[in-house]
């Protein structure tokens, strides 16, 4: 145990610079790919933030909720891809000593979708300097509620692997947030132009799924070996 | 052996293929029979939160799968501790359909069934997830002196913002209040700060303190522990909030009376409703129940009770009825939760739509006819055709609340009457109050009631959140108390009592003297 924390004290100094993501594992194979996106894309809830004057001044047209996001390429934000099976049991990571940020701006959570390891900091951040309660809802994980009423970050750690914890604030009705929770670094959210890159993979066959916080899941089995790239798409269809 | 042997392994391979085995002296087993008999109900056989009462509930019973907690000693999120439900247990859930058990079940009962629900969640069996209770301090001295409650009412409204959910003056009815859900997506209140003995978790100022330090689980209400050692505020202060918190509420629990005593006014009749000369008269509580005995069946009454104030001149009485809604209803704010609240509480019988409408706060003062001369009364729930009631009713849908007066036979027949009480109503910050105001006497003598002083003349009350879905027969509703108004204290009861003293102290000093002279 002593010997752990003497690990984790030397690896925050070695690591202080540690950017959001987990250090990607020198080496091994690349998973990558782009979430498509075909049929209707339906339309966000608009938000009413004329409770919150401060976050309202941030936007120059009414903001929407983030629930269904396709990039301008037609391919589809904030999907979560992760390996779900096929680490040898063997396989074991440690916490990265770098932490992850979920910050509060203009009432909405940025990012709304980010993954985590287990026992890894995440770091909550008020930048909009007024009331947030951030409640996390995992059911494998203890849940949270912790009030924010100024600029200010708190800190918490997850103790199980989890897809996903749902967070939200219930000042403001509308934001929410979602974390997975693995005990693996082998995971990525989709961003702006719809793709995912998960690297760093010892060779293997691996279950890789996409989670949508509307569209559910979708699985995919990809074999990897050596440093080899392998492109895996998912298609999620709306209604 | 041969015959034992084989008896013993199915015992063994039973105790350790059910999860009812004991644990810690503490027997599951018993506890089993105990939670299914006295608790499956609500809390459903596999302690889901299910039972078959469970739909008709708000807040819904505890889903002990989970093992989120609400009232606990530990830090936000943190398991409880087995003192935490026992408290529960024990004392049950103010505000909620959660008995007190202490009393009702043996002790042993008490701590079976309470190891017995731990088994419904992994989370127990886990020993790394076991916390202690948190280190509490006491309550800094001064808790109700104007300078302390004033900087609670700062950190109350300036700093930690909780009149965002709990509203400006602590009555549930912030901006975000009507937005909330539980965890489980169930619509949820933010608690009315003015009734600290409907608080789950109890109402002295430790209790509020030690929410604010724990949150309650499962619920939007954050713990405030963070800020402490964030150094955003200072633990003196926290307790402050929580003692500006306990004054909002009355020093005493209101004690139920039977008889609300009409003084007589020596000056004009308050007619309106913030008339000042209103805080200088008695105000009587009076809680109200859900109608549950006539379809369709209101089990998730939003209006908790009513206080009730009376005044009169011997000419006329003035009633001024007062209590705490969340909305001023109609109310657009509210549309949704009152959908939550219509989707999630069951109707009994005809699968109630979901249906929302535009509907108005409601309030009825009811009285009999005639002032009855033996205990007889008409039936409290608004009388029956052949003995029909005489009732005031108000609704927050008129302009300016005019009331009127009418007789009801029964649930479904209200037939008004030409004469209407007079009026007032005023709605701030929660809280509703309503002045009616008639005289004594009326021409009617047939339909309306003669008020006359010094006499018990029967009196219920009936209220409506339109905001809440409540209407027509989904309402909160009191049984039969009584309305005195007192008569003019006569010379003679005040004199009669010092011509008798003074007869009695003169004879004794006669017979007194007489006896000394004897002696002598």
């Amino acid at each position: 145990m002593r010997r752990a924390m003497l690990a984790v004290v030397c690896g925050l100094f070695v690591m202080a610079s540690a950017k959001e993501r987990p250090a990607d594992p020198q080496g091994g194979a690349t998973i990558t790919g782009k979430i498509k996106f075909t049929g209707t894309k339906p339309a966000n809830p608009k938000i009413d933030m004329s409770e919150e004057p401060k976050c309202k001044a941030k936007y120059q047209t009414p903001p929407t909720e983030e629930i269904v996001v396709v990039n301008p390429n037609g391919t589809l934000a904030n999907v979560f891809v992760y390996v779900k099976a096929g680490l040898p049991p063997s396989y074991k990571a440690p916490a990265p000593a770098g932490a992850v940020t979920l910050d509060q701006d203009g009432c909405r959570y940025h990012p709304h979708v980010l993954g985590i390891m287990v026992g890894q900091n995440l770091e909550i951040k008020n930048s909009d300097g007024i009331l947030h309660n951030i409640k996390a809802k995992g059911t494998k994980n203890r849940p949270f509620n912790i009030s924010q009423p100024a600029i200010m970050t708190s800190t918490r750690t997850f103790t199980a692997p989890e897809v996903m914890v749902p967070l939200e604030c219930n000042v403001h009705g509308w934001m929410h947030a979602w974390l997975g929770v693995l005990p693996h670094p082998f995971y990525a959210v989709s961003g702006a132009d719809g793709s995912f890159s998960i690297k760093g993979l010892p060779p293997g066959t691996y279950t890789i799924e996409g989670w949508h916080e509307k569209y559910g899941t979708q699985t995919a089995t990809v074999t990897v070996a050596g440093s080899e790239t392998k492109t895996q798409d998912f298609t999620f269809a709306g209604k | 052996m041969n015959r034992v042997g084989p008896l013993v392994g199915v015992l063994i391979a039973v105790l350790s293929a059910s999860p009812t085995v004991r644990l810690c002296g503490q027997d599951t087993t018993a506890g089993k029979k105990v939670y299914e008999k006295w608790c499956a109900g609500c809390h459903g056989d596999t302690g889901a939160g299910d039972g078959p009462a469970a739909a008709h509930m708000l807040p819904r019973p505890r889903n002990f799968t989970g093992a989120v907690y609400k009232i606990r000693t530990t830090a936000s999120g943190q398991l409880p501790t087995d003192a935490d439900l026992m408290r529960a247990i024990d004392e049950g859930l103010p505000g909620s359909a959660m008995p007190a058990w202490k009393g009702r079940l043996s002790d042993a009962e008490r701590r079976d069934v309470m190891a017995y629900l731990k088994t419904f969640s992994s989370f127990f069996a886990d020993t790394s997830q076991h916390v202690a209770a948190l280190k509490f301090s006491s309550a800094p001295a001064g808790g109700t002196d104007p300078s302390a409650l004033k900087e609670g009412r700062r950190f109350y409204e300036d700093s930690i913002h909780c009149n965002k959910c709990h509203g400006d003056q602590g009555r549930g009815d912030g901006p975000s209040a009507p937005t909330l859900k539980d965890d489980a997506g169930f619509p949820i209140y933010a608690a009315d700060l003015h009734e600290n003995w409907r608080f789950r978790g109890g109402g002295t100022v430790e209790d509020i303190y030690h929410r604010l330090r724990t949150g309650l689980d499962g619920t939007p209400m954050p713990s405030f522990s963070d800020l402490i050692e964030q150094k955003f505020l200072t633990d003196e202060q926290l307790w402050r909030l929580a003692q500006y918190v306990r004054s909002l509420s009355p020093a005493r629990t209101p004690e139920v009376r039977d008889v609300i005593h009409a003084p007589r006014a020596a000056g004009p009749l308050p007619a309106a409703p913030d008339d000042s000369a209103w805080a200088r008269v008695d105000r009587y509580w009076f809680p109200l129940v859900g109608q549950v005995i006539r379809k369709l069946r209101w089990f998730a009454p939003a209006v908790s009770g009513v206080w009730v104030q009376a005044v009169h001149d011997g000419k006329a009485v003035a009633v001024r009825v007062s209590w705490d809604d969340r909305s001023q209803s109609p109310d657009t704010a509210w549309l949704g939760f009152e959908r939550r609240v219509r989707e999630t509480v069951a109707g009994d019988d005809s699968g109630a739509s979901a249906e929302t409408d535009r509907w108005p706060d409601q309030l009825a003062v009811q009285f009999p006819r005639r002032i009855p001369e033996g205990m007889e009364r008409p039936y409290f729930l608004m009388g029956s055709e052949t003995d029909p009631v005489y009732q005031w009713r108000w609704t927050s849908a008129t302009r300016g609340g005019r009331a009127v007066a009418g007789l009801a036979r029964g649930l479904e027949r209200f037939d008004t009457l030409p004469a209407a009480p007079a009026s007032g109503a005023v709605y701030d910050h929660g809280e509703w109050r309503v002045v009616f105001t008639r005289s004594l006497a009326t021409p009617d003598t047939a339909n309306e009631l003669q008020f006359a002083t010094g006499r018990a003349i029967p009196v219920a009350f009936f209220a409506w959140d339109g905001s809440s879905g409540e209407k027509g027969t989904r309402m909160a509703v009191s049984s039969w108390y009584f309305l005195a108004l007192d008569q003019p204290t006569p010379s003679r009861v005040l004199v009669t009592p010092v011509v008798a003293m003074l007869l009695t102290l003169g004879l004794g000093i006669v017979v007194v003297r007489r006896a000394q002279r004897r002696q002598a």
